[in-house]
């Protein structure tokens, strides 16, 4: 398998999360581990003995308190990157999340053949998300959504703002509240199950391809091979995204 | 031909003073939420309009709400909204019965088409065409169909014809179904509970009366005026939920200190009633007060959803019934044995591969050097 790699690869730096995608991204991260702590709180508060009078105590009012601020932080945090779908860089863009032709499942399908069942075959070398993280982060779009809609749903009838009261018709339509919050709390598990699986991928694909996945995100910087960045280049020209080579 | 009479003048005949009669329009006012000047609009109205005929029907139910109505805390709701006045047609209440009954109904929808209102108490079974509820020969379903055409707005009294209550609940036999989901093109009032409040219905009836339009309804049909906040909302032990002190189990030490009851399964912060204020048998109290959850009476699907005595619903699958917590769990398990061998694999399975790509890379990085 060695001598299929003859030649020798020169890796360029490409600047591929620009600053807004990891302020999201780690904004993000910080107020669903918060929403899911205080969640978890909230659906079954532990026992925490205490002597103190109930008017000297707010456990579940803070808990409570920081689950909407977070929620706050979230949902807008949220809408903004659906809008940098459509502004930022080709690898920020909505079409690397929903399939747009056969090609994208024919990388899923190769993706998944090497990098999940580990059979022997040609790497997939993308620049930004592979086809099958894109799609998988499609439906993490869409439990945004069912988590902002359940979420604020819930909280319309807490509220006199008009944004909440703008969800109103969610208990309506799934039949009140007990349905709603059922709905949130199973929602949260993809959650759980996605951050498993996707810090696990991260470290893998560091691991595997010494590209630099993991500092990405902080950084914003891949190391890509020449030819996987001039492929990506022809399919998908995108003068924006920076690379370290003077033209 | 002598004039209509009106509830004023009803409630004199029957021997109400003057007093009570504005004692009952300031009470009314105040459950309605309303300010202090419709006190006067509720009096002149209920003194000043010849009364709303009303045809009140029964299908699958068990009379409760019937029962929580004429027990209103005050005795004119029982007195003159039900006894005197509105009640052209109820099968439970009237004195006539057979003929003679379905002809008084008759009557009332041919004289007052258009005008009358239609409270319905029960859900109609529709499985089997209808056998399952027949009153006169006629099944639930065409009864309520000819009821309704001619009504001026529909009331749907109570759990069973808001949502279909228990005899709704899985697997359904009869097909129990809520008036909503059959009368269409009517303004229907959802007054849900099992029961509701007496006073809560007496506050619509009035509401019709007083403004001679129906009361403003939320995003389920709800009269906002009632059901717009959580029993939780209004609940005298929220200190305690938000302190985060909480009844564990039922004869323990926090119980006894009257903890909040979220843990052994309350259903106040799902459920939309006006059960904290307005309280039941005449302000007396209410289930919270007496130490036992809320069940989420008022709330459609409230004997399908879960356990009374539990926070977390259990849905029933695999033959068991499982919560979503211990379904995430095994997924969360199997998710974490799952990367753990593919980590594994790919130790073993890419090691020459992973070589190979340090070489490369170390190889690349001489090369950038020169
Ligand atoms: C990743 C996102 C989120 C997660 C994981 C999450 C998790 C949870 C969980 C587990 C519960 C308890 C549900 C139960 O068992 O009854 C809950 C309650 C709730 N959440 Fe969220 N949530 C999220 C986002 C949101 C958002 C965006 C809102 C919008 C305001 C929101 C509002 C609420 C409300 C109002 C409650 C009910 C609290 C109460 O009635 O005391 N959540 N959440
Ligand atoms: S007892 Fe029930 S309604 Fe009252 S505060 Fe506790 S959870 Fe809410
Ligand atoms: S406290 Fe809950 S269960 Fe009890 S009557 Fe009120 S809404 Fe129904």
């Amino acid at each position: 398998m060695a001598k299929k790699y003859v030649h020798i690869h020169r890796l360029r730096r490409v600047y591929t999360w620009e600053l807004p995608v990891r302020l999201y991204h780690w904004l993000n991260a910080l107020v669903m581990v918060a929403l899911i702590v205080t969640g978890f709180y909230i659906s079954n508060p532990l026992v925490i003995s205490s002597h103190q009078e109930a008017s000297n105590r707010f456990v579940m009012g803070w808990m409570r308190a920081i689950h909407f601020i977070a929620a706050y932080i979230f949902f807008f945090n949220f809408i903004f990157r659906l809008y940098w779908g459509f502004v930022g860089n080709k690898y920020a863009n909505w079409k690397q999340f929903i399939p747009t032709g056969k090609f994208f499942f024919k990388e899923i399908w190769q993706v998944l053949k090497i990098d999940i069942l580990q059979l022997k075959g040609k790497e997939h070398l993308s620049v930004g998300h592979n086809a099958l993280a894109g799609f998988i982060y499609f439906f993490t779009f869409i439990a945004f959504g069912i988590q902002s809609l359940t979420g604020f749903g819930l909280y319309a009838s807490m509220s006199n703002w008009w944004l909440p009261k703008l969800f109103s018709w969610v208990p309506a339509i799934l039949g009140g509240d007990i349905m709603v919050r059922q709905v949130h709390h199973w929602t949260m598990w993809f959650f759980i199950l996605f951050v498993v699986i996707h810090v696990y991928l991260v470290f893998y694909h560091d691991y595997v391809e010494g590209r630099g996945e993991t500092s990405s995100m902080v950084g914003g910087w891949k190391f890509i091979e020449e030819e996987a960045f001039q492929k990506d280049q022809q399919t998908a020209p995108d003068r924006r995204v920076l690379t370290d080579e003077k033209k | 031909m002598s004039q209509p009479l009106t509830y004023y003048d009803e409630m004199k005949n029957k021997g109400y003073s003057r007093r009570d009669f504005v004692k009952f329009a300031t009470m009314m006012a105040a459950f309605m939420g309303l300010e202090r000047s419709a006190v006067g609009q509720i009096a002149k109205s209920m003194a000043s309009k010849p009364r709303i005929p009303v045809i009140w029907l029964h299908f699958q139910e068990c009379t409760c709400c019937s029962e929580s109505f004429i027990r209103s805390s005050h005795p004119i709701v029982a007195d003159i909204l039900l006894d005197q006045i509105s009640l052209d047609y109820t099968e439970t209440l009237m004195a006539a019965s057979g003929f003679q009954a379905e002809e008084a109904m008759q009557h009332t929808m041919n004289k007052y088409k258009g005008e009358y209102i239609l409270c319905v108490e029960g859900s109609v079974p529709v499985e089997a065409d209808g056998v399952y509820c027949m009153i006169g020969g006629k099944t639930s379903m065409q009864i309520l169909e000819e009821a309704a055409a001619g009504a001026k707005a529909v009331i749907a009294w109570g759990s069973c014809a808001c949502n279909g209550c228990v005899q709704a609940a899985k697997p359904n036999p009869t097909a129990a179904t809520p008036i909503h989901k059959l009368v269409k093109g009517k303004p229907i009032i959802k007054v849900p509970g099992c029961p509701p409040i007496g006073e809560v219905m007496a506050g619509v009836i009035v509401h019709l009366v007083t403004f001679d339009r129906i009361p403003q309804l939320d995003a389920l049909g709800r009269p906002k005026a009632f059901y717009s906040k959580r029993v939780h909302d209004t609940c005298y032990r929220r200190p305690f939920f938000d302190a985060g002190l909480y009844v564990e189990s039922f004869d323990d030490e926090n119980a006894k200190k009257g903890y909040c009851l979220y843990k052994v399964g309350c259903k106040g912060p799902v459920t939309y009633n006006a059960c904290g204020v307005t309280k039941w048998n005449g302000g007396t109290s209410f289930p919270i007060q007496s130490g036992h959850g809320c069940i989420g009476c008022s709330e459609e699907n409230y004997w399908d959803n879960g356990r009374l005595y539990e926070r977390a619903s259990a849905f029933a699958g695999f033959g068991i019934e499982a919560t979503a917590d211990v379904v995430g769990g095994i997924a969360l398990a199997a998710t974490g044995a799952g990367v753990l061998g593919h980590a594994v694999m790919t130790n073993i399975r890419k090691k020459d591969n992973i070589h190979m790509l340090e070489d490369e890379g170390k190889k690349e990085e001489k090369e950038l050097d020169h």
